[in-house]
């Protein structure tokens, strides 16, 4: 497979106060071209650090961010301009994320005037409807504020805005749960359907399992910063090996008429990422964690071909045997 | 989605300005004070035809005339028209106070502005550097800078801007601080854009509302602090009419004729109002959160 984007041993510490929060630690993981990697974990887990980090916003702490096959931190000041280009974002809050005093088009056009991409006006307002087209949004909002206009709409400037310098890799950083769920299945749809056009790449943040669900073709469970468990969309739903997936998993609302529906309730609270204590992140509300789990970070294991699990005791807890 | 609702794009350009001026124009103090401003700028600029006299016209058979309808304002003692002299005065005081204002905000919103986006290192150099400056009291500082660079019009004009860089590094820094953690920042680093375009499209516009409310205060405290400059001589020189130095002129006479510093001094005093008004108005107006 061709891989686009390649992350080796990515780590991304905040000094604070009380020690070094380990937002990011050590997260290995790559996205093959035209594919959805999906990132769910609960609120605080790293997933939007995560993003950013790999886009650039945040500086790295440590580790190797490779893109077409180049490490991004050996690229020249040029270069780096060049792969604005290529890796976009689009944002959470569809209301903060536009600047209220700037129209619908200059929102968008804002990157192609960054990179001197139009030659002229005429030009640039052709891309710009172009691209409010190819979003669906009607040309006569192109001079509206974004407070004039609804969530989802304001969430398709964003995404026409990313499009504008032709990505090939797009960060979505929970680009939906800021929208109402009617609009959220307008927005994936959109989103599904650019990638099938442009064989774009996503990265796809999300704490809504079932949006993970529906649009991902891989998907990773962080926890803490760390990798629980990877693996091929479907795989994750029918073969989930890692207990915090199996909790994460059974707390999906479904419609069941045979009656009870076992549910997996984690007890206390998420841990603290500040100078976390050796072994598994998940060790103190695992109700399988013995004290190996408390002692040493559990090794990631390829169970089956791309799915991969982050503990001690998977082959115990899921009856299997992994050779 | 509702796409068939019609209006007119270009009339919503507008629709922002349009908005804080409704807003501004329901606050009747507002009103009252941008009216009084009107009026002065108006007089100030048409001086030489709204003054009955002109402010250099001696007329030393009518010394020290009581305000009567030939002298509004009655005569100084030198038999000048305070009216006429009030009025041009008006000219220099809101000459030196919008300038120095201007000067104040364009380097101390630099200074801030740049604090802010870059932090660190930076931002505490350049504040550190205006604490020292603010920790001179500001008259003291724009009598010392006057002092050293001599009385007149320009210099006290540098002088009072001067004075004023730290009170906006400090209000535009915070404006700045708190654009800069907004997503479409980060939407423009993402695109690209380069950080003088960053600062200059995106955060300064979003940082402005604090900037003009201070700017309005602060025109009142530069024209106060011209007075002040010109009623202990640092300032205009005479016989420019300004209106601390006829307070200063009339000092000596206040016992005898009341009219020579009770004109300049209301004269300051409505105008100093008026901009307060003004700018108070305005900072609600421009609070959306005000929105009704």
């Amino acid at each position: 497979m061709d891989t686009l984007l390649d992350v080796k041993n990515l780590k991304k510490f905040f000094k604070t106060p009380g020690g070094m929060l380990h937002a990011v630690d050590g997260l290995t993981f790559n996205i093959d071209r035209g594919k959805t990697l999906g990132i769910v974990g609960e609120s605080g887990c790293g997933k939007s650090t995560l993003g950013r980090t790999v886009i650039g916003l945040l500086s790295k702490s440590g580790g190797d961010v490779f893109f077409e096959g180049r490490n991004i931190k050996t690229l020249t000041k040029d270069e780096s301009l060049e792969l604005r280009k290529k890796m976009q974002m689009i944002f959470q809050d569809p209301f903060s994320s536009l600047n209220p005093r700037m129209t619908v088009s200059e929102s968008i056009a804002e990157g192609l005037i960054a990179h001197n991409i139009c030659k002229n006006g005429i030009e640039l307002n052709r891309q710009v409807s172009n691209l409010m087209d190819t979003v669906g949004l009607a040309s006569r909002f192109a001079l509206s504020y974004p407070h004039e206009l609804d969530g989802g709409r304001r969430q398709r400037i964003g995404i026409a805005r990313a499009l504008a310098l032709n990505p090939k890799f797009i960060v979505c950083d929970e680009p939906v749960s800021a929208l109402d769920v009617s609009i959220q299945a307008q927005i994936l749809n959109l989103l599904q359907d650019l990638q099938e056009e442009k064989g774009l790449t996503y990265m796809f943040i999300t704490h809504n399992l079932s949006v993970v669900k529906h649009i991902s073709t891989e998907i990773m469970v962080m926890y803490l910063g760390r990798l629980v468990e990877k693996s091929p969309s479907d795989e994750l739903f029918e073969h989930t090996l890692h207990p915090y997936t199996q909790a994460l998993l059974s707390a999906i609302p479904t419609v069941n008429l045979d009656g009870k529906k076992e549910r997996i309730i984690l007890q206390g609270e998420i841990f603290s990422p500040i100078n976390p204590n050796p072994g598994c992140r998940f060790a103190a509300r695992c109700v399988y964690s013995r004290e190996k789990c408390r002692e040493i970070d559990p090794e990631i294991n390829e169970v089956t071909p791309g799915h991969f699990v982050a503990c001690h005791f998977m082959e115990e807890i899921n009856g299997i045997h992994v050779k | 989605m509702s796409d068939r609702e019609e209006f007119t794009p270009r009339s919503k350009k507008k629709s922002q300005i349009s908005e804080i001026l409704k807003r501004l124009l329901m606050n009747h103090a507002a009103v009252v004070g941008m009216l009084i401003m009107l009026i002065l700028i108006f007089a100030a600029i048409f001086a030489d035809y709204v003054a009955p006299y002109s402010y250099e016209q001696q007329n030393l058979n009518e010394m020290f005339a009581r305000p009567s309808l030939k002298h509004l304002f009655g005569t100084d003692n030198f038999g000048r028209d305070i009216f006429s002299r009030v009025i041009y005065g008006a000219r220099i005081s809101l000459f030196i106070g919008l300038t120095s204002v201007v000067l104040g905000c364009i380097s101390g919103g630099a200074l801030g502005a740049i604090a802010a986006y870059y932090g660190g290192r930076a931002d505490n150099i350049i504040m550190r550097v205006l604490d020292v400056m603010n920790s001179i009291p500001n008259l003291l500082l724009a009598i010392s800078l006057s002092a050293s660079m001599g009385a007149g019009v320009g210099n006290a004009m540098i002088a009072i801007g001067i004075t004023s860089i730290p009170i906006y590094a400090r209000v535009v820094r915070a404006a700045v601080m708190t654009v800069k953690e907004q997503e479409y920042i980060e939407a423009a680093r993402v695109l690209g854009v380069s950080n003088r375009r960053i600062i200059l499209r995106h955060i300064l516009p979003n940082s402005l509302a604090p900037i003009i409310v201070q700017a309005s205060l602060g025109i009142a405290g530069a024209i106060i602090t011209t007075a002040s400059l010109s009623f202990i001589g640092l300032g205009v020189v005479p016989p420019t009419p300004e209106w601390g130095g006829m307070l200063s002129a009339g000092r000596q006479y206040i016992r005898n004729h009341w009219h020579m510093v009770t004109f300049p001094g209301l004269a300051i005093m409505i105008t100093v109002m008026s901009f307060n008004l003004f700018g108070d108005g305005l900072r609600d107006a421009l609070d959306p959160r005000l929105k009704r």
